[in-house]
């Protein structure tokens, strides 16, 4: 196996007017060739600001301070314009949350796909990206004769094909799908994520899914990243994370979900809430709302720790 | 937004004090045009004092004299001291605008308030009238009124304040609609309030505070509105000193390059307005924080 | 084109009652207010029975009710009698001014938009730079300038101390008006006749004024347009074209700036008004022979039906401009159907 993504200690800050976000903060995070990675997480947690750095398309004010994010051993970081204009979209595709509002309202899908074709690959002409763009949606299972029509005339669920669409018609080998399904409905999540299947195989993807929602993954990933606060938690297979979650934020994750084959009481909430990322606690940024904190756990950052095979950032296991 | 006038000022104030270090740039802006307004009002309240020369006295030195010596801002064709005239025009336009900017929010106030509390047909009837005013050329309608009144200092202050009734008009019967659906309102209808004490109770003094920043901005166009009626021929009668009509004759010099009499009148009637204007800006991005996120 | 066209002709037909309100608005100021118009126009000093006889003339002391149904009559075959000071038609003498405005306006106009909305995507670009601070103080500024003052002070800077534009009317002395026949627009005339001498002279007559009227709104333009395209860089679709590998430049001034200018083009239908206002106080500026200036000399020259008739001219100009910025809206942002 070869790893197409390598992100080594990487840290994202947003300095504002009250004081600095640390929204990544130290991440480490290896993606292979070919496999589905879920990255898991709260809303808030980083896993956002996560994915954009890797194709630099941060807001302002937010800058990478620190660490690599190596694609194919080359650092994304340091890369100038250029060179980030070629990598986005040809090499490293993205889809977002909200297929609404990701297609500008104000262009027809015709123009938006020449577009992306004729930035990327000067050679071409109109009539032929045209023509890449229709063979794009029959591939997809929308009518070419679609590409004539402007955003709102759709669907969501097709808007959201339209975008995969636009991200992979250059062949990418690298997908970023920042939640992609969460403001679908649920048989139109579920024939997305059937769809995200398929294309998986067929253009041989390697996909970061990004997502808060643990049936996505479960369904789709190999492996899962859980963050929290800006660090990853726990990362390992997606089997081992559902079965033996290790890292005390997992458990209570997991234990969240509500289940329709255990009698449960009521449902299982996790106490407190998402760490002040301006003012990060001391120590294990879980550490307030760990039932399992320790002395430790108050004063110094856990290490990153190798477990059955799996890495998790946690005392307990230390 | 609702504010009481109490809570509004309170905020103000406590933004003031509080985040003036955080909003830098938005805090000059205010202060800045406090500054300019207190300058000028001050110019007006303390003529006699400020002004060297009668404005009207013809023989305070050299005809046409450029500025410089005993002429600050040199002199007219009639050998006025431009500075004494411009330190005395400052009582006319203010008085003009501010008088204006009193009377047309009266008026749109009242009718907002009726409006959009009693709705029905006068409000149907009555919002169509103040939009067709609205989409009007305000300066026009001003030199229509201007030319069927006659000059006079009463007479243009009616041409200028007409043209805002609109303004305070739609402003307001906007919030009345939106107040009128508000809980505590409900609330007082409930325990029997009668429809005077709740519009004068619950729903004026919140209106009345968002007015404010609409004020300032007003009389900051009205300011230009009376420069430029004054400055056509408009409006008043020649024995009153006023920047526009200073300006308009300062204009015949211009060819001959007697820079002075055009560039100071003009210069003080943008500088007021612009006084207002930053204070009405000032007051609006601290009365409605969502612009700070700009 | 079917539903554009339906929307057309309902936009078309609500304009009607708007046009009405505007017309009865200019009646009621300049017959029912308080104030004696023909006294007023005849100077104050006029015996009473001069003052009778001019007001039996423009059929002023009859019912209000007659004198209204006459009114509208009037407006509906555009004839507004006849000048009270001149022997010459009303209509004729709108007509014959009614080009200029209009060339002056819709130069004004151009560089408004080329200056505010270039300026306002530009300073939202380099948000919280120099640039931009430069560009937001510039529009609080220019906003605060009176039209005809900072007219003005162009005349006083092109004209006089640097002496290469001229600061006033609209051609020069050498230019005949035999050039003008066809269409009073001076531009047009000039380029129907290929006589480019003096389409450079009307060009160079234009420069100050529409430069003058064109600034002073172009600040509100700039903060709009700023405001609005901080907001549209914000959204979901700029961010998906970024990652698309799109340019800079394409994003910010193809996606960003179309979505921007709708507000814009909204705005520019109110702010229409604003221009005519600033072009009757530019043609008094620049001796630019339109509409305003004859507003205003006639005024002086107590002319009532031709006042009337300006001012009626100009209702129905406005009301015509939201229209077709409502037909353009339509045009330009397909989720506008109604």
């Amino acid at each position: 196996m070869t790893t197409i993504l390598e992100i080594d200690d990487l840290a994202v800050h947003f300095p504002i007017s009250i004081g600095t976000v640390r929204a990544v903060e130290g991440v480490n995070l290896k993606l292979e060739q070919g496999e589905v990675m879920g990255l898991v997480g709260e809303t808030g947690c980083g896993k956002s600001t996560l994915g954009f750095s890797i194709l630099r398309i941060l807001r302002p004010p937010g800058n990478i301070v620190r660490g690599r994010i190596l694609y194919h051993g080359d650092d994304i970081v340091q890369m100038n314009e250029k060179e980030l204009l070629s990598l986005r979209g040809s090499r490293i595709a993205m889809i977002f949350q909200d297929p609404l509002t990701s297609l500008n309202p104000l262009f027809r899908i015709d123009e938006q796909f020449t577009e992306t074709l004729l930035t990327h690959k000067k050679e071409l002409d109109r009539k032929t990206a045209f023509n890449r763009a229709e063979r794009m949606l029959e591939s997809l299972g929308i009518s070419p004769e679609r590409l004539l029509e402007y955003p709102h005339q759709m669907s969501g669920g097709m808007r959201q094909r339209i975008m995969i669409g636009m991200g992979l018609i250059l062949n990418p080998d690298l997908l970023i799908a920042d939640e992609p399904t969460t403001s679908l409905d649920v048989i139109v999540e579920a024939q997305f994520l059937d769809l995200l299947n398929d294309l998986r195989k067929q253009y041989n993807l390697t996909i970061l899914l990004i997502t808060h929602n643990l049936g996505n993954v479960a369904q789709l990933a190999d492996r899962i990243a859980v963050m929290y606060g800006g660090t990853i938690a726990e990362i390992g297979p997606t089997e081992d994370i559902f079965e033996k979650p290790l890292h005390p934020y997992t458990k209570g994750l997991l234990s969240s979900i509500p289940n329709i084959k255990l009698d449960q009481p009521k449902l299982i909430t996790m106490p407190g809430s998402p760490p002040d990322l301006v003012n990060p606690p001391p120590g294990c940024v879980f550490h307030p709302r760990c039932p399992h904190a320790m002395e430790i756990c108050r004063s110094q950052k856990p290490d990153v720790l190798q477990k059955d095979g799996r890495l998790v950032t946690c005392w307990l296991y230390g | 937004m609702r504010f009481s006038p109490a809570a509004g000022i309170g905020l103000v104030l406590s933004r003031f004090m509080g985040l003036g270090r955080k909003y830098g740039v938005e805090w000059w802006i205010l202060l800045a045009g406090a500054l300019i307004v207190l300058a000028i009002l001050s110019m007006a309240l303390f003529s006699g004092v400020i002004a060297p020369f009668n404005p009207y006295n013809q023989n305070t030195g050299p005809q046409l004299a450029p500025p410089g010596g005993k002429h600050l801002m040199g002199t007219d064709n009639l050998q006025r001291d431009v500075w004494s005239r411009i330190v005395y025009g400052s009582q006319t336009i203010l008085r003009v605008a501010v008088l204006a900017a009193i009377i047309s929010s009266v008026f749109g106030i009242i009718l907002g308030l009726i409006s959009g509390f009693w709705g029905g047909i006068f409000d149907r009837v009555l919002s169509l009238i103040m939009d067709s005013i609205y989409s009007f050329p305000g300066l026009i309608l001003a030199i229509a009124f201007a030319a069927m009144l006659g000059p006079g200092v009463i007479n243009i202050t009616l041409a200028v304040a007409v043209i805002y009734i609109p303004t305070y008009f739609r402003l307001v019967r906007g919030q009345t609609l939106s107040i009128k659906e508000e809980l505590y309102v409900e609330a007082a209808r409930a325990i029997g309030a009668s429809g005077p004490t709740i519009l004068w109770k619950y729903i004026f003094p919140n209106v009345i505070a968002t007015t404010v920043v609409v004020y300032t901005l007003n009389i900051a166009d009205a300011i230009m509105i009376e420069a430029a009626l004054t400055y056509l021929g408009l409006g008043l009668p020649p024995d009153i000193v006023d920047w526009g009509m200073d300006l308009a004759m300062g204009k015949k010099f211009l060819p001959s390059g007697q820079w002075w009499l055009i560039t100071f009148p003009g210069a003080m009637v943008s500088i007021l307005a612009l006084g207002f204007t930053m204070l009405g800006e000032g007051l609006a991005e601290i009365l409605n924080p969502r612009l700070l996120e700009r | 084109m079917g539903n554009l066209s339906r929307y057309v002709i309902t936009r078309v037909l609500l304009t009607i009652p708007m046009v009405f309100i505007l017309l009865t608005t200019v009646f009621v100021v300049l017959r029912i207010m308080p104030g004696d118009p023909v006294g007023t126009m005849l100077g104050g000093h006029a015996p009473e029975s001069v003052i009778e006889k001019k007001k039996e003339e423009l059929g002023l002391n009859r019912p209000m009710a007659i004198q209204y149904v006459n009114y509208l009559w009037q407006v509906c075959r555009l004839d507004f009698g006849d000048s009270m000071v001149f022997k010459q038609r009303v209509t004729k003498a709108i007509t014959e001014k009614l080009p200029a405005t209009i060339e002056l306006t819709t130069f004004g106009m151009i560089i408004t938009i080329l200056l505010g909305v270039l300026l306002g995507a530009y300073a939202a670009d380099k948000r919280r730079s120099p640039q931009d601070n430069f560009i937001r103080l510039y529009g609080i500024v220019i906003f605060c300038i009176p039209v005809y003052w900072l007219g003005l002070m162009l005349q006083l800077i092109f004209g006089i101390w640097l002496d290469i534009l001229p600061i006033a009317g609209r051609t020069g002395p050498r230019v005949f008006a035999s050039t003008f026949e066809k269409t009073g627009f001076y531009v047009l005339d000039t380029i129907l006749v290929r006589d480019f001498s003096a389409l450079r002279d009307v060009l160079i007559h234009l420069i100050l004024p529409s430069f003058t009227l064109g600034m002073v709104l172009s600040g509100i333009f700039v903060r709009l347009t700023r405001a609005n395209m901080l907001d549209v860089l914000k959204a979901d679709y700029i961010l998906a074209a970024e990652a698309r590998g799109l340019k800079h430049r394409v994003i910010v001034y193809k996606h960003a700036l179309k979505n921007a200018f709708i507000p814009v083009l909204t705005m520019f239908g109110l702010q229409f008004a604003l221009l005519m206002a600033g072009a009757v106080l530019t043609e008094s500026t620049f001796s630019w022979p339109g509409m305003g200036r004859l507003l205003v000399e006639r005024i002086y020259l107590r002319d009532y039906p031709t006042i009337q008739g300006v001012i009626i001219m100009f209702a129905l100009i406005v009301a015509m401009v939201s229209l077709i910025v409502d037909i353009i809206y339509a045009i330009v942002d397909p989720r506008i159907r109604y």
